[in-house]
Order: C-alpha cells, then structure tokens, then sequence
C-alpha cells in the first residue's frame, strides 16, 4: 500500500495551523482575563463540572494513550487492550479517594493539601521534588515522543517539531495560565474523541458494522491467539504492579490534581471526575476496534515497517479509510494533543516552582500576587526551555520507559504521603517528608535497575530488580516509611489540626 | 440551635457522615479491586476461563470492556450516593453552625 505518511501534507498543516490560531485566540482572550495567581493558577476558580470533565480528559488522554494503545492492539492483540483497561481505573479511584477533599483542602497545588496540616517549609520542599520529578519525566516522554512522531506524519525535522511544540505551549502557558490551557484541553478532548468515533465508524462499515465479523477477520488473518492474552500476563506479580501504578498513578499526577482547584466546589469536583470518566472509559473502550481493524485492513508488517513500535497503526488507517484529508486530520489531532498535554505538565511544574518553592518557602508567604505570577511566568520561561533542550538531547533515546517512572513515582511519592494527610490522625511532618522521598526515591532507582531500563536501554544480562514496574514495593515503602516516621516523630500541631481540619474537608467551609 | 465548629465534630451526625463517607468509598473502592485485579489475575492465572468462544469473539474480550463498563457504573453509582444523602447532611450541619465561624 502507497501511503503518503512523512511526506509534508498541505491538508494535515492547513488543520494544525487552524487549531494553533484557534487556541492563540483563546490565549488572546484569556491573557486579558488573567491577571491575579487565582486566575493565573486556577482559571479563577471559574470552570464548570462538564468543562473540567473535558480538560481532564483532554490532560489524560495522550498521544501515547491514542496511538500507542491503538498500535500496541494491532501488532499484539489482545495484549494491548489489557492495557486500554489498566488506563481508566484510576478515575473511579480518584473519585472515591480524593476529588472532593482535595478541591476543599487545596488552593493550587496539591502540596497545599500537605502543608494544611505539616509543617510547611520542609513538606513544600519535599512534595516539589516529588512533583517536578513526575512533570519533568512525562514531558520529556511526552516531547521525544512527538518530536518523533511530526518526523514521521510531516516529515519535518525532529529539531524543529520540538522546538514548535516548545514554542507554542509556552505561548498558551504565559499568557493565558490555567484559562487558556483549559481551553486548549476543551478543543483537544473533543477534537479527539471525535476523531477516533470517526475513525471507529469508517472501520467498522468495513466489517458490515458487526464486531463478529472483525474479530472472525482478526481470527482468519492472525490465528485464535490474536485474541487471547499472551506475553503480558506471563508474571501477575508483575501484571499487579503495572496496575497499582496505573490506578494510583493517576492520584498523583500533579498537573490532574491541580485541575480541582479550577472549579468552584467540591460538588463540581465530583461531576468532573464522572464526565471525565465518561469521556475516557467510552475512548478506551473502541480504541481497541481501531487496532484491531488496522491489523487487518493494513497488516502487522506494514504497520511495523514504518514505526516497529506500531505508533503509526491509527494515522495508516485514517489514510486507508479517508483519504489523504483524513490522515491529516488526525496528524493534526495528535500535534495537538501533545501539544495540550505538555502545556498542561508545564504549568504544573511552574505553579509548583511559585507557589510552593517560591511564594510559600523563600518568601514564606511574603510575596505579592504580582510578584508570584511574574515568577511563575519565569518558571514557565525556564521549564519549558529545558524542556525542549532536553527533548533535542535524547532525540534517540528509548524514552518509552518514561511514562512508567512517572506514574510509578506520582502513585508511590505523592499518592501515600496525600492520602495519609486526608485520612490518617498521626500522620506527621517526618511522616510526610519521608514518604515521598522514600516513594520517589525507591521507584527511580527500581526502574534504573529492572529489566526496562537495566537490560533493554544499557543492555545488560541480567536485571538487578526483577519487575518490570515498581509501584508494588516502591509504594509499600512509601506506606511503611509513613507509618514508621509518624509513630518515631509525632507530630502534635498536626494532630490537633487535624480535628478543625474536617469541617473543611466533609463540609467544605472554608475552602477557597 | 446554633453550635461551634469544634461541637459540630464532636456531634453524632457529624461523625456518622464521616465514617459513612469512608464506609461508602471504600467498598466501592473493593469492588474496583475486585473487578480490575480480578481481571488481570484471571487472565494472567486462568486464562482458559476467557479464551472460551463466545460468537467468533471469546469472553475476554468483553470482559475487558465489561471491566471498564463497570468502573463506570462504580462512579457513578458514587455520584448518585453523593448527590442524593451526602449533599443534604451536608447542607443539614452547615445550617447548624454558627456563621461567623471559619
């Protein structure tokens, strides 16, 4: 099959460049818009329950949920929709867990919901780390991912892809904060989910509109086995860890959490997690269709032969159902969504460098509202510059491994340390601090040293740490080191706080 | 009567609306458990039991999405809790509180 995949495609340009002025003009309109931290970090607070459910989704759903799920389901099968499944569970979790009492314990940042109760210079300190090694690590999975992928579909320069990515959303995040990158996210979900409903009709008119006849066509081209689990489930210590990361992963992902402090209470809180998880569950439930109708339509060689890790399965399949025009729609849709994704991680990142780092430890609570969004506007300047000079440097880099090490270090440094704060009564400062660096610590050098990165990047015989995600015992630490630090130092402010803490938690009162 | 922040813990209702709360999220938060890891461990331990044909398609894959189906339908049988008793205790206590109160 001719496929005109990586030649410049005036169609997929013309829709990019669309989206981009678009999205500008919304930053246009919100920059006008955002003048104090409230509206720099929170979009004023001002987002409704529908709205918020869309950019979460839109923070969620990346290009590597979108075409690597897809792919990984046309070269793998059955075990790459396992996959599509580990992806939404968290949701469910974080609704039960954490969406409310965090939009009425937090301010900005979810270290806020830390520092209500523990001492707040060193917690702040150690939560930023915590916070900016998960934001650093899945941007920069993020932008070698796309600088990659804009090679492929445009046939651009790596180099230069990057630095448009770069560019762009640091457009977004300087002018328009939270506002403007909610908008972006709006636009992007809904570009989307109506791309791939798109993408999913076209393939299956193809099979009569009956899944039978696709999986029989799956069966006949590929044998039983296509359809059955495989390689994946081979260790279930290992299918479990993945899982645990996946789910409470999720729960600490900074730049999620920060989108419950854009809506006005706790109650809108709640109706955003339900439509976001609407939105994905319904996107992770017919992505598998897609993969599945390229494996058969276009064939596991073809599909390999351009990206062996099958990342151009969707994109191949739009070519063959619609035409040119269609391939460059979903080009851009993936552009973009990058795109969103990383402006999001990077407003995250320079809120914490502000408000946590700067605003609530150099300067103790002294600064003015000017000069803390002048600083985060520098942080946003700074972060998205490594950013895109780190992206350059690891052109080619395996950096796959990078979206496990941030879930698996958000699930075991932040999630413990946040939970523990909401519902345990001795939970201390010591408690706290050792938590998330034990979590985070623990879950980077287990992912150096197992089979990921240990024998498939540096090539060695043999792992030093058996699984291949951490989260289980990485996590299990983090829980332990809580435990133990809070019964060693006791913490008494922080368990009498926590008494006059609750009406704000169940209640709400109080919360901004 | 009006009463004070710190009587207002200390009240029966309010305690009861706490452990409800957690009593609530947390045997959904088992049948997210049960449903998602028991998922994985059946395929990765039983995989006989999915790979059964169910029309030319076979049990696991609707199973996997039965898995996300279902932690849907966990969301928002919470949202539904939420919406019809947890919003109205909670609208029940504050009337009780004082209103200067922080």
């Amino acid at each position: 099959m001719g496929s005109s995949l990586g030649q410049p495609n005036v169609i997929s340009v013309l829709f990019f460049v669309l989206f981009v002025i678009l999205t500008l003009g919304i930053t246009y309109w919100a920059a006008k818009k955002t003048k104090t931290s409230n509206e720099f970090y929170a979009a004023g607070r001002s987002i409704t329950g529908l709205q918020n459910g869309l950019a979460l989704s839109g923070d969620f759903m990346s290009a590597a949920s979108f075409l690597g799920i897809s792919g990984m389901v046309a070269l793998k099968g059955y075990d790459g929709l396992i996959y599509a499944v580990g992806w939404l569970v968290g949701w469910p979790a974080l609704m039960f867990l954490l969406a409310e009492p965090l939009r009425n314990l937090g301010k900005y940042t979810f270290a806020d919901v830390l520092a209500v109760r523990l001492k707040q210079k060193p917690i702040r300190i150690v939560a930023s780390i915590g916070g900016i090694l998960v934001t650093i690590t899945y941007s920069i999975a993020q932008i070698v991912g796309s600088g990659k992928l804009i090679n492929l579909m445009f046939g651009l320069p790596y180099e230069f892809a990057v630095l448009i990515v770069g560019g762009v959303m640091l457009l977004y995040v300087l002018f328009g904060g939270m506002i403007a990158t909610t908008w972006v996210q709006i636009i992007k979900a809904c570009l989307l989910l109506f791309g791939v409903t798109l993408l999913v009709i076209l393939s299956l008119a193809q099979f009569g509109f009956s899944l039978e006849n696709l999986f029989s066509a799956v069966e006949s081209k590929f044998g039983r086995s296509a359809l059955e689990p495989g390689g994946f489930a081979a260790s279930p210590i290992d299918s479990i860890s993945l899982g645990l990361a996946l789910m409470f992963g999720l729960l600490g992902l900074p730049h999620i959490l920060m989108r419950f402090y854009t809506v006005p209470d706790a109650k809108e809180a709640r109706k955003s997690v339900a439509y976001a998880t609407t939105f994905i569950g319904y996107f992770y439930i017919i992505i598998p269709i897609v993969g599945f109708a390229a494996a058969v339509l276009i064939g596991r060689e073809q599909i390999a032969g351009i990206d062996k890790g099958g990342n151009m399965a969707a994109a191949l399949l739009a070519e063959l159902l619609g035409g040119t025009p269609f391939l460059g729609f979903i080009a851009a849709v993936a552009f973009a969504t990058i795109l969103a994704v990383v402006a999001g991680l990077t407003l995250a990142a320079a809120s914490t460098i502000s408000h946590d780092l700067y605003f609530n430890v150099f300067t103790e609570g002294k600064a003015t509202e000017k000069e803390e969004v002048s600083v985060a506007k520098k942080a946003t300047v700074i972060f998205s510059i490594a950013s895109i000079l780190i992206g350059i440097l690891f052109k080619d880099q395996n950096v796959a491994f990078m979206v496990g090490l941030a879930f698996a270090i958000a699930a075991s440094g932040n999630f413990p340390a946040l939970i523990l704060s909401i519902l345990w009564k001795n939970f201390s400062t010591l408690g706290g601090v050792f938590s998330i660096l034990i979590g985070s610590i623990s879950a980077t050098l287990f992912i150096i040293f197992s089979p990921t990165v240990w024998v498939d990047v540096f090539k060695f015989d043999q792992a030093i740490f058996p699984l291949k995600n951490p989260a289980i015992v990485s996590m299990s630490l983090a829980f332990l080191s809580a435990f133990i630090f809070s019964k060693l130092f006791p913490d008494d402010n922080a368990i009498a706080k926590y008494e006059s803490e609750k009406v704000r938690v169940y209640l709400g009162i109080g919360a901004e | 009567m009006k009463i004070k922040a710190h009587q207002l813990i200390e009240s029966i209702e309010f305690k009861k609306l706490v452990r409800d709360r957690w009593t609530v999220s947390f045997v959904l938060l088992f049948f997210l458990f049960l449903n998602y890891y028991g998922f994985i461990l059946i395929i990765s331990l039983k995989k006989e039991w999915v790979t059964n044909k169910l029309g030319t398609g076979n049990y696991g894959l609707y199973a996997g999405a039965s898995v996300i189906l279902f932690s849907w339908l966990l969301t928002f049988l919470y949202v539904f809790w939420a919406n019809r008793y947890y919003d109205q205790e909670v609208e029940v206590l504050k009337s009780k509180l004082e209103s200067e109160n922080k």
